[in-house]
């Protein structure tokens, strides 16, 4: 089956070449085959495929990942605006727990 | 920190090591656990299903044996000892408090410092000769494997996103397929998180439902068989909008149109609601307070529906925290708008008689 694609275009992965040293960290951690090797390091082959949970970023030993990491879970938004701290899913947008 | 209790169900005996008795977890997925793992799915204590965090054996596990790490919701855990089956090893189980890997992971609780905690408090070092984790790649997103590796010496290792795949992991050298690094979203999976939508959204429905009955009561001059007359085609409406939402949605969803989860609702609700006014006979309206009453219906099932749906995109394996802002700035406004306008044509029908 194809795989499934939320919306085109809006995440926030960025790859800075310079900074990698093709360790690989982040090809075992995406989830959604994000990047592929090329030439000893990586390269952002289906960038819209990016879910933004900062597994990459996190693993990067380097520091050539960035992305505002979150998790895409509208109850959790809906439970943040409304102050329902207990809810079993809130997402706060503004200190993602996945950003330092 | 205490040590996990023995007296947990899933508990057989009990290896002895150097920092004392671990309980030895059971590989057998036992007719409770299933049954657990039936009850979660329904929403029925899905907040405590959990086992204590801290070191388990499973099979005959020794010093240099591999270590799991996993978290503490009990389904997750059954599924990573079921996986296990016939390997020697040990589970570090953090505290997650009850949430899944994936889930803890995003929030931070499956993360660095919860198992650089762990692995001090189960004094781990003193029980394995190597200094090797297996964590679960969907663990990722929370742990740090170069700052694991400092702080503690341990290095982490990915291991696969199905706990099912463990063993041919453990198999091809701790080396994981492309296949196994890739979450996908299959049918199977969307289908077990459909009765959890539907217990939320019925429980909503059950609220508004009284609520709209207060106000027919009035609006019909205090009579209740009138009140129930008008009150049923909204509870109509409610129940058809969670079965397009909350389940169609989900388990169609690689084939509604649309990227939008929000966008695949609202066909899927729009479709069932004009089934439902076909079958009213709404093509021959008769009545102008039936025709009120149906436009009601046509306007607010799609806009539940669409709001039932975006909600399903935090269990879905696919959505990012952009992509969902995106789309909830747009529907979300457009979805309460449609309910708004529904129950103003509800009570207009109801006025005049409907």
């Amino acid at each position: 089956m194809r795989p499934l694609l939320y919306l085109g275009n809006v995440v926030t992965l960025s790859f800075d070449t310079s900074k990698c040293t093709g360790c690989r960290m982040c090809l075992a951690v995406c989830p959604r085959a994000v990047f592929r090797p090329l030439n000893g390091k990586i390269e952002v082959v289906s960038r819209d495929a990016c879910i933004e949970c900062g597994a990459c970023r996190r693993n990067c030993p380097s520091g050539a990942l960035s992305v505002r990491a979150g998790v895409g879970c509208a109850s959790g938004m809906i439970n943040k605006m409304l102050g329902r701290k207990k809810a079993c899913c809130v997402v706060d947008d503004d200190k993602p727990p996945s950003c330092q | 920190m205490s040590p996990p209790r023995l007296d947990q169900t899933f508990v057989r005996g009990s290896i002895e090591t150097p920092v004392g008795t671990v309980p030895k977890a059971s590989t057998i997925f036992s007719l409770s656990d299933r049954l657990g793992a039936c009850k979660v799915r329904w929403g029925i204590g899905r907040l405590s299903y959990t086992v204590d965090p801290g070191l388990y054996a499973i099979g005959g596990a020794r010093p240099e044996s591999p270590v799991f790490v996993t978290a503490n919701y009990k389904m997750t855990f059954d599924l990573l000892r079921r996986a296990l089956a016939g390997v020697d090893g040990w589970i570090l189980v953090l505290d997650t408090q009850g949430i899944n890997v994936w889930c803890a992971a995003g929030k931070g609780t499956f993360g660095t410092d919860e198992l650089v905690e762990r692995i001090e408090s189960s004094r781990l070092p003193n029980v394995v000769t190597h200094r090797r984790l297996i964590v679960p790649q969907l663990g990722a997103p929370g742990v740090s494997a170069h700052e694991v590796r400092q702080r503690t010496g341990f290095q982490v290792i990915y291991g696969p996103i199905r706990a099912d795949d463990l063993t041919a992991f453990l198999k091809g050298g701790l080396k994981a397929t492309g296949e196994m690094r890739v979450k996908e979203f299959p049918f199977a999976e969307r289908l077990a998180l459909v009765p959890i939508e539907i217990v939320a959204a019925v429980k909503w429905t059950l609220f508004v439902a009284a609520v709209l009955y207060l106000v027919a009561f009035f609006i019909s001059g205090f009579s209740p068989s009138k009140a129930t007359d008008l009150t049923l085609p909204a509870v109509l409406a409610l129940g058809v909008s969670i079965l397009a939402g909350g389940a169609l949605t989900p388990i169609l969803l690689p084939w509604l149109p649309g990227r939008a989860f929000s966008t695949k609702g609202f066909c899927m609700g729009l479709l069932l609601a004009l089934c439902v006014l076909l079958f009213n006979g709404f093509g021959i309206p008769s009545h102008a307070a039936i025709m009120v009453g149906g436009l009601a219906q046509l306007v607010s099932i799609p806009a539940i529906a669409a709001f039932l749906a975006m909600n399903f995109t935090g269990c879905s394996t696919f959505t990012s925290l952009s992509g969902v802002q995106k789309e909830m700035r747009l529907a979300l406004p457009l979805a309460i708008g449609g309910m708004g306008l529904g129950l103003v044509l509800w009570i207009a029908a109801a006025a005049m008689g409907g």
